[in-house]
């Protein structure tokens, strides 16, 4: 294991962008759950791979666009899905989350346009939807590098006031905090992440990496930054060994390292269980 | 416009859609001064305290805070303001009662820079102030209604304002805490000189202890000091609430909405 890392770049590559993707996507996670927004990330997931299989036919049509790797036009797809869900919220300010099926259901049904024009993905749709160890290139950690240092830089700037606004919108905003603003940034962040970690755990899956983490960290954490830490502990936990055993088996990435985060869950879940049954007792001594 | 104007409100009209739900109002409250905002249900007195914060945009007329037109504004750490819905908020949230706190501090502490162990000793303080301190580690969601309302109002404190605006802080706060609550504020506003405007429906319990009483249904009916108040007789007052009102006052706190 240890020598076939050493010896082959692709998996470096795969390892290096895990361990930050299982910092990251944990960390944008936390905001996501408490605001109750996950079915965002989902929306932004198939969103991308709109983007990719917009890339892939261009690549088919045009060959002067080979070099072009198409998770950056997934990238490009995720942020515009992510100021159009904005925009739709606006328009429908009854039903907001009515934004979120009208952006799925739409890049799911341009997407398998676009797949049938390029022919179908033959082998590389599956490592799209379930993930991969051998198809991130050197380049592609490098930006999931970048856009990891930008996220981590934004939200220990703007900490306090994200975290204000995902408790309390209408304090934010007697408080002047700019709620628009930097709610804006908050899901063009949403959307790199998810962009970047889909290469990984692959499209379908990329929710569960920002929801299981902190689901289990719920049961267990009391306070805020609590919550943050045991997300991005279990996040890594399940990337490293969700990755380790797609290896050893020769399974998509995105199958083991979701399989992980929910065994995860389940002990946390218990653990709260048996220690609140713990203390009732303690209590009752 | 006098010098010491905390808030000036001129013919101020708001409609959500079609109706109108404020209607020419006109008011101002002055440095020192405690007001009582009373009114029926439904007849615009958040709607009005939304509008008095920039929350909501006047279809009609001017709003000034600090002698500033609200939407320039900048100094939010001077208010302290507790919503109606403050406890509506997601009880599973992931905070502490300190880490809730602490938010009030967010205007005072400016862009980029982080809370530091003074903020969280001012936290401390305002939690004493309310008698919270006890709590500031336990989870926001496994407070009482009324624990959760005071430390809103810590939170609401904690910045050191020189206005605070309270939308009917008493509600769900049992009797005994009602008086308490009321002791405080008479405290925060003698002692500390904040300005006070509470909106309540408990006509009789506000007006024995704010210094003014507005009192609206859509357009204001009475704007004045509280003892003139209890010169508008309750013919008026049925008139205003479009039944009977039997006005309580001067019972000390004992729980009485009139709804
Ligand atoms: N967000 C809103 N959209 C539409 N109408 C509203 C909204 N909020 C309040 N209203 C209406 O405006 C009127 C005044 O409400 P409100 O200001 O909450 O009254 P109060 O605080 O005095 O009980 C009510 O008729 C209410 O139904
Ligand atoms: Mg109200």
């Amino acid at each position: 294991m240890i020598e076939s890392f050493l010896t082959y770049e692709f998996l470096q590559n795969a390892a290096l962008a895990g361990i930050m993707i299982g910092f990251v996507a944990p960390l944008l996670g936390v905001f996501i759950v408490v605001r109750r927004l996950s079915l965002i990330a989902d929306a932004l997931s198939h969103i991308t791979l709109t983007g990719i299989a917009a890339s892939l036919l261009l690549e088919k049509r045009i060959n002067a666009i080979n070099e072009w790797n198409p998770v950056y036009m997934g990238m490009a797809f995720s942020v515009a899905g992510a100021v159009l869900i904005e925009k739709l919220r606006k328009v429908y300010k009854h039903y907001e989350e009515l934004a979120i099926p009208i952006i799925l259901s739409g890049g799911i049904g341009l997407g398998v346009i676009l797949i049938s024009l390029a022919d179908g993905f033959n082998t590389d749709l599956f490592s799209y939807l379930f993930g991969s160890v051998t198809a991130v290139s050197r380049s592609n950690m490098l930006t999931v590098f970048i856009i990891t240092i930008l996220v981590a830089a934004i939200v220990l700037l703007f900490y306090k006031e994200l975290f204000v606004l995902s408790f309390d919108e209408e304090h934010a905003s007697v408080s002047g905090v700019n709620g628009k603003l930097i709610h804006l940034m908050f899901i063009v962040m949403v959307a790199l992440v998810i962009a970047s970690a889909m290469q990984i755990v692959g499209i379908l899956l990329v929710s569960a990496l920002m929801t299981l983490p902190v689901a289990a960290a719920l049961r267990i954490a009391k306070s805020f930054k609590q919550t943050i830490g045991l997300s991005i502990f279990f996040g890594e936990l399940s990337v490293i060994i969700g990755l380790i055993t797609s290896y050893q088996l020769s399974v998509p990435p995105g199958g083991t390292i979701v399989v992980t985060a929910i065994l995860i869950l389940i002990m946390a879940i218990t653990y709260r269980k048996v220690s609140t049954q713990f203390s009732l007792k303690g209590e009752a001594l | 416009m006098a010098e010491n104007n905390i808030l000036e409100l001129n013919n101020v009209s708001f409609k959500y859609e079609k109706e109108t739900v404020v209607k020419d109002v006109s008011m101002t409250i002055q440095e020192g001064q405690f007001f009582g905002l009373v009114g029926p249900n439904g007849s615009g007195k958040s709607t009005l305290i939304k509008l008095m914060l920039g929350l909501l945009k006047p279809t009609k007329g001017s709003i000034r805070l600090f002698g500033v037109p609200v939407r320039h504004f900048k100094h939010w750490e001077d208010i302290g303001f507790v919503s109606q819905k403050a406890n509506s908020f997601n009880s599973g949230f992931p905070a502490t009662v300190l880490e809730v706190v602490k938010t009030g501090l967010v205007s005072k502490t400016g862009l980029f820079r982080f809370y530091n162990k003074k903020d969280r000793e001012k936290a401390m303080k305002a939690l004493k102030t309310v008698e919270m301190e006890a709590y500031s580690d336990y989870n926001i969601g496994e407070l009482s209604g009324g624990q959760q309302q005071r430390v809103f109002i810590a939170r609401a404190l904690v910045s050191e304002p020189e206005f605070l605006i309270l939308d009917e802080p008493t509600v769900g706060v049992d009797a005994k805490h009602v008086a308490d609550f009321y002791k405080l504020l008479r405290r925060l506003n003698r002692e500390e000189g904040i300005t006070l405007l509470m909106v309540s429906h408990d006509i009789g319990t506000i007006t024995e202890h704010a210094s003014h009483v507005v009192c609206m249904n859509k357009t204001i009916h009475f704007h004045g000091a509280s003892h003139e108040y209890n010169a508008f007789s309750n013919d008026d007052l049925s008139q205003l609430y479009g039944h009977p009102v039997q006005q309580l006052t001067h019972n000390h706190g004992e729980a009485e909405y009139n709804d």
